[in-house]
């Protein structure tokens, strides 16, 4: 969007060869309010308005308050954000190797492997994250029996499976689609100099599609972070489960919203600054590639 | 078959190459000699850049023959790292490797390919990036230099390939006016040196000075060919003279 402020530095500047960029104060007053920062001081008002009323009761004497509370559960309840953590790591690395590997075989030369991998994709990219989750819980023994010895398969493991899945297949179309961003000049420079498919793909191809891929790829954990309280509802003790045990335990309707609110909290501390630092690599990348 | 250097080095017999229904080439034979600079000009669609590519066995031929230092080039069995080791290709569009340094580009094909060592792969690409006059852009990425001294890169990145024969497909068509004529040196020195180049190139002062034998193709067909001299200043045929009045 052309800014009038902008003094022309170089003769024979016109308006029309900067480049296109959206500036917040040419936006309409509306669409200027709207940004992060107001709505980042939004949700922390509307944090302390339902907050501020547990506060403000500080009940009977005898009852400690919900600081108190949130403090005391506070080294339970991180034990279960680090099972999150874990999980969510775990299964972002399971599925993304599993995810290139099958994002490699969709754009394949021969028809039946490229046809099979792109259902595959489909097929995970399209189901419900807790019904996969529910599937590998059901579908997979509590142990393994290998020469006797027995590996015991807990649910947590299950669930990191689970939730690979989706990974895999959201990363599988990640690669399938930066593969076939990158100019074919690059496989035909690589064939004359004598690079075999594989040669090509591994050393030329596959190391330029990581610019491509990661804002998308880190935008993806994000959302598979957030994810990661499903696997409460399979029974394992993640934050979401040690919550509802800790408010069970209390046994005080106040702290409801609060500890949620709490939890909530570690999420977006979290997640935060992964998808700030994506938009910063966007940026970045979609300059020049 | 074996190949003496008393035949031709590349030597192309009725090439016939179809995209679909489009007949790009129709027949079309040339010979060239070892050491030999050919440049084959023409309009655009004339099947130029399609003829080029197949002696490289980027695109395949319908019918016809193409042979590269007595190796059919069509041939289904045909080994085609065998062929790329003869052949060094530069393109319009440099296709360097955005990823890697000027001198990694050098390296890349001899240390991968040919599992040569490091430490002399990374000699002879220094002394090839001194050939191509880039000394000091080693460490330089593709994205940080000039069209030009992309091109020059891409020409040395070839020639590290230790080849026979070098095609240049009109490379010098997407850059600067003033940095064709740095690549146009390296190409001339090259050909200075002895070795095979075929060009297609817009080019025509370039043609002139430094093609033993040129070649006017049109609508995928040889119309013409001769040594410079004749060709410019005696063209037979109507449509040679046409093109030549349209560009000189």
């Amino acid at each position: 969007m052309y800014s009038p402020h902008l003094k022309p530095k170089v003769r024979g500047h016109m308006p029309v060869m900067l480049p296109m960029r959206l500036r917040a104060d040419g936006l309409p007053l509306a669409d200027r309010l709207f940004n992060l920062w107001t709505l980042t001081a939004l949700v922390l008002a509307l944090a302390a308005v339902l907050i501020g009323p547990a506060f403000a009761q500080l009940a009977t004497p005898d009852e400690r308050t919900i600081l108190t509370i949130l403090l005391e559960w506070t080294p339970t309840l991180a034990k279960g954000f680090g099972f999150n953590v874990l999980i969510s790591v775990l299964s972002m690395l399971i599925g993304t190797v599993m995810g290139v590997f099958l994002g490699v075989l969709q754009v394949s030369q021969i028809r039946l492997i490229r046809q099979s991998a792109w259902l595959v994709t489909q097929f995970f990219r399209n189901s419900p994250w807790l019904v996969l989750l529910f599937y590998c819980i059901l579908l997979i023994p509590f142990q393994f029996e290998i020469f006797g010895v027995k590996i015991p398969f807990p649910g947590w493991i299950k669930a990191v499976i689970g939730l690979s899945l989706p990974v895999m297949a959201y990363t599988s179309e990640f690669m399938r689609g930066a593969i076939l961003s990158i100019p074919t000049g690059q496989w035909e420079s690589a064939e004359s100099l004598g690079f075999s498919r594989r040669m090509t793909l591994t050393n030329i191809i596959l190391p330029q599609t990581v610019k491509r891929v990661l804002p998308s790829w880190m935008n993806l954990y994000a959302v598979l972070t957030m994810a990661t309280p499903l696997v409460s509802i399979i029974g394992v003790d993640d934050v979401m489960a040690l919550t509802r045990a800790a408010l069970s335990a209390e046994g005080r309707a106040d702290l409801l919203i609060p500890m949620y609110l709490y939890i909530l909290s570690w999420f977006f501390l979290y997640c935060y600054p992964i998808s700030s630092l994506t938009r910063v690599l966007e940026r970045k990348y979609s300059v020049k590639l | 078959m074996t190949w003496t250097p008393q035949q031709p080095i590349v030597s192309l017999k009725d090439v016939h190459k179809s995209f679909g229904a489009v007949e790009v080439l129709r027949g079309i034979s040339l010979d060239v000699m070892k050491g030999e600079v050919v440049c084959i000009i023409g309009p655009s669609g004339s099947g130029k850049s399609t003829l080029i590519r197949c002696i490289n066995a980027l695109n395949d031929i319908q019918s016809g023959s193409i042979t590269v230092e007595g190796l059919e080039v069509n041939d289904p069995k045909l080994d085609k790292l065998a062929l790329r080791k003869k052949v060094g290709m530069v393109f319009q569009q440099y296709n360097l490797f955005p990823h890697k340094t000027a001198l990694q580009n050098v390296m890349m094909a001899p240390l991968k390919v040919l599992n040569q060592g490091r430490a002399e792969v990374e000699k002879r690409a220094r002394a090839l990036i001194a050939k191509v006059r880039l000394n000091g852009k080693e460490d330089a990425y593709p994205g940080e230099l000039s069209g030009g001294q992309q091109q020059r890169v891409a020409i040395a990145r070839s020639l590290a390939m230790n080849p026979d024969v070098m095609l240049f497909d009109e490379v010098t068509a997407a850059l600067d006016p003033e940095t064709v004529k740095e690549v146009l040196t390296t190409i001339k020195d090259l050909a200075a040196d002895g070795m095979t180049c075929i060009l297609v190139t817009h080019e025509m002062g370039f043609a002139r000075e430094i093609a033993d034998c040129i070649y006017f193709t049109d609508r995928g067909v040889i119309v013409e060919s001769g040594p410079p001299a004749t060709f410019f200043d005696n063209a037979q045929d109507p449509r040679t003279q046409q093109f030549l009045a349209q560009i000189l």
